[in-house]
């Protein structure tokens, strides 16, 4: 009876089939768990660098430099300032003179000043924070036994000294402040050019353009600019605006001669070229925001008798105002963190002066992180670790102001 | 005279009187013609790209020491020696990539068909945003990972004296990590724009929930999936900064994943990093190379869009 009821080609193999089902279900989940994982090794990988012991041997001992018996930490900036002198060249002491006057200069600077020139410490072995937790004392004991007449300090290079800091080539004394002022110069400009541009050209492809083969070729071509690599734009404005565009990026025609940067490789044309690669983004962004604009609105516009722009600007602009920024500041933290663009634009190796102008030569911080993480020493990739924990910092502060202005102001019709 | 004065008042009856007909709005115009300008922009920025590139890059096949020819033959990258032959580049680019896929489709595949498919609303709106975060982390902080974590992993994995500093597979590997999140959401779009009447169909003649998933849904999200992937390995081709930090520097003509090779942008990345001199022919070389990148990109970009365009299922 049974057997006549089941069709001899129907496999209703019920149990066969919810084990497999348990099993890919599991499987499933896991790859998502994989995701996770891979995120959360990703950070902790980032923190275990950024701090740790480190072994540090000084050229010269800092307690021989105490004066009238008060320690170097604690000296003012005058008593700081003779130590500098006495212990450096006059050709030397004259030369920091005129990088930037002593009157200028904060105690913390001298004192940096110090550290660098005279004491001198040299990183003889660092460590990650991971082994700097478990293996405390068998990294005591090596250090005691290896490197006698050193000290052993346990070292965060991710402080708030570390972010106010200028570039400097000694790994203890060296900062990111250069790299961030570089990163805002280069994102002003950057949108300067793609933020009009960019809702300009969603202004037009979603109200103006009509249905023609030369819009649709507009938007055709905008989606396929937003998918070209990073680095290709670099090549672009190495072409354009270092090279062709040369008077204006070097401050030329305005008269503006830096005899640092007589070619084009600066702040003004790093900035260009991170707004060419960000403007697909922000126009398709925008576009969206406008779409989502309900047609109701545009309609009772015109029908009190106002004309396109007049709908444009006092309706349409003003409720895809939030959409728009936040696709904006969603580009904007992409082009934060582009680094392959820059290194072709020309980003330079090493300044230790901060940006003062368009056409200052430029360092950013992911081109920073790029730099120290190329070094082999360890020290320079715990401050590669730090710098892009300032990188994250900056990133997440940006896309939570993006969520925040979403759910702030987005309005439901 | 008052026959003409008759027309006029004809005329000027019969149509609308002037001031109810569409004025002409100088400013309007302008404010259209800036807009259409910005718009138009992005035209100007392809036409940058194909001219400057490709003038450049018949440069540097007109200089004598170059032939096209010879660069697709050779097997050797050596500027200072005068071999040009692309292939080393090309193969260490197509080893990241398909090492890269090898992570990402399958993994991506499967975090989209469980978000979609499996998850709880609850636990969707939890998953997702953290897999964005993945997504949200600039390159060059992969790199970071793929040098100070994935190379040491693979180092003590398989022995020293195996794996170099510098090698193809922890780039590959990381850059699978960095394209998950793209295939993931992308494929997940795809999934859930497959109508839900479809899996109540299923259910309803009592498939099981993999059975609906793997054989109702995603047959039918095949062109979404599909572009997503051809999307991921354009992505993973132009990717740069993970290769120039873990995959090493100088070009090399090998299949082994865990030596030291240059990709294509790796190598441009690394050629422009010092102070380049323009006409030189490393100069020109980053153009040709640039363009070949251009065009492999492009290509994918655009079969993806005719595949979701031509494959898409409709359904009402």
């Amino acid at each position: 009876m049974k057997e006549k009821l089941v069709n001899p080609n129907y496999n209703v193999n019920i149990n066969g089939r919810r084990r497999n089902g348990s099993i890919w279900r599991w499987v499933l989940q896991l790859s998502t768990v994989v995701g996770i994982i891979a995120l959360i090794t990703l950070l902790l990988n980032i923190i275990n660098g950024a701090f740790g012991y480190a072994v540090l041997e000084a050229r010269v001992d800092p307690a021989t430099l105490a004066v009238d018996g008060v320690p170097l930490e604690e000296q003012s900036k005058e008593q700081l300032m003779s130590v500098l002198q006495s212990n450096i060249s006059s050709a030397a002491f004259k030369k920091l003179e005129s990088d930037q006057p002593f009157a200028e200069r904060s105690r913390a600077n001298v004192y940096q000043l110090v550290i660098e020139r005279i004491v001198k410490y040299d990183i003889k072995a660092s460590w990650q924070l991971w082994d700097s937790l478990t293996r405390a004392n068998e990294i005591k004991a090596t250090a005691a036994q290896e490197y006698p007449s050193a000290q052993l300090r346990f070292i965060s290079w991710f402080t708030s000294d570390f972010v106010s800091r200028p570039q400097s080539s000694e790994a203890l004394t060296a900062g990111v402040r250069t790299a961030i002022l570089g990163s805002l110069w280069t994102i002003l400009f950057t949108i300067l050019l793609a933020f009009p541009l960019g809702v300009g050209a969603a202004i037009y492809l979603e109200e103006y353009a009509t249905d023609n083969s030369l819009n649709r070729l507009i938007q055709t071509n905008i989606n396929n600019l937003a998918g070209v690599p990073s680095i290709v734009y670099g090549i672009l404005g190495l072409a354009i605006f270092v090279r062709a565009l040369e008077a204006l990026t070097s401050g030329e025609i305005f008269g503006v001669v830096d005899p640092t940067t007589a070619n084009g490789r600066t702040v003004l044309a790093a900035g260009l070229t991170l707004g060419l690669l960000v403007l697909p983004i922000i126009i398709i962004n925008a576009q969206e925001a406008i779409r989502a604009v309900p047609q109701s609105l545009r309609k009772a516009s015109y029908g009190l008798g106002a004309t396109k722009w007049q709908t444009v600007w006092s309706h349409v602009l003003p409720n895809a105002l939030s959409g728009i920024l936040t696709g904006t500041i969603l580009a904007i933290s992409r082009a934060i963190g582009e680094t392959a663009p820059l290194v072709v634009v020309g980003a330079s190796t090493a300044i230790s002066f901060d940006p003062s102008s368009p056409f200052s030569k430029f360092t950013t911080l992911p081109i920073q992180i790029y730099q120290w993480t190329s070094r082999p020493q360890d020290e320079f990739r715990a401050l590669a670790a730090a710098s892009i924990l300032v990188l994250l910092v900056v990133l997440l502060s940006l896309n939570a102001s993006a969520v925040l202005l979403r759910n702030r102001f987005s309005r439901k019709y | 005279m008052e026959e003409q004065k008759r027309i006029s008042l004809v005329t000027s009856l019969q149509k609308p009187s002037s001031n109810l007909r569409r004025r002409r709005r100088l400013g309007e115009s302008i404010i259209q013609g800036l807009l259409f300008f910005s718009g138009f922009v992005s035209i100007f920025t392809t036409i940058g790209i194909v001219y400057e590139l490709g003038k450049e890059a018949l440069l540097f096949f007109q200089m004598p020491e170059v032939s096209i020819l010879e660069s697709l033959t050779n097997t050797q990258w050596q500027p200072h020696t005068g071999n040009f032959g692309v292939w080393p580049l090309v193969t260490a680019t197509l080893m990241t990539t398909l090492i890269a896929m090898a992570i990402a489709i399958p993994l991506g595949l499967a975090v989209a068909i469980y978000l979609s498919e499996y998850a709880t609303p609850r636990a969707r709106n939890t998953l997702k945003p953290i897999l964005e975060v993945l997504a949200g982390i600039p390159t060059i902080v992969y790199g970071y990972f793929a040098l100070m974590f994935m190379t040491p992993l693979l180092r003590s994995i398989l022995g020293r004296d195996v794996v170099e500093i510098y090698n193809t597979a922890s780039a590959g590997l990381v850059m699978g990590i960095l394209i998950l999140p793209l295939i993931t959401s992308m494929t997940e779009d795809a999934l859930s724009a497959v109508p839900r009447s479809l899996r109540e169909a299923a259910y309803g003649v009592g498939g099981t929930r993999l059975e609906v998933a793997l054989q109702i849904v995603l047959p039918a999200a095949l062109s979404g999936i599909a572009a997503a992937i051809i999307i991921g390995i354009s992505r993973a081709i132009g990717e740069t900064m993970i290769v120039a930090v873990a995959a090493g520097a100088g070009p090399k003509f090998t299949l082994n994943p865990f030596q030291g090779a240059e990709t294509i942008t790796g190598h441009i990345v690394r050629i422009s990093g010092g102070d380049l001199s323009y006409d030189s022919i490393d100069y020109n070389s980053i153009f040709a190379l640039g363009l070949l990148l251009f065009f492999i990109t492009l290509t994918l970009n655009i079969i993806s869009q005719r595949i979701v365009r031509r494959f898409r299922e409709v359904y009402e």
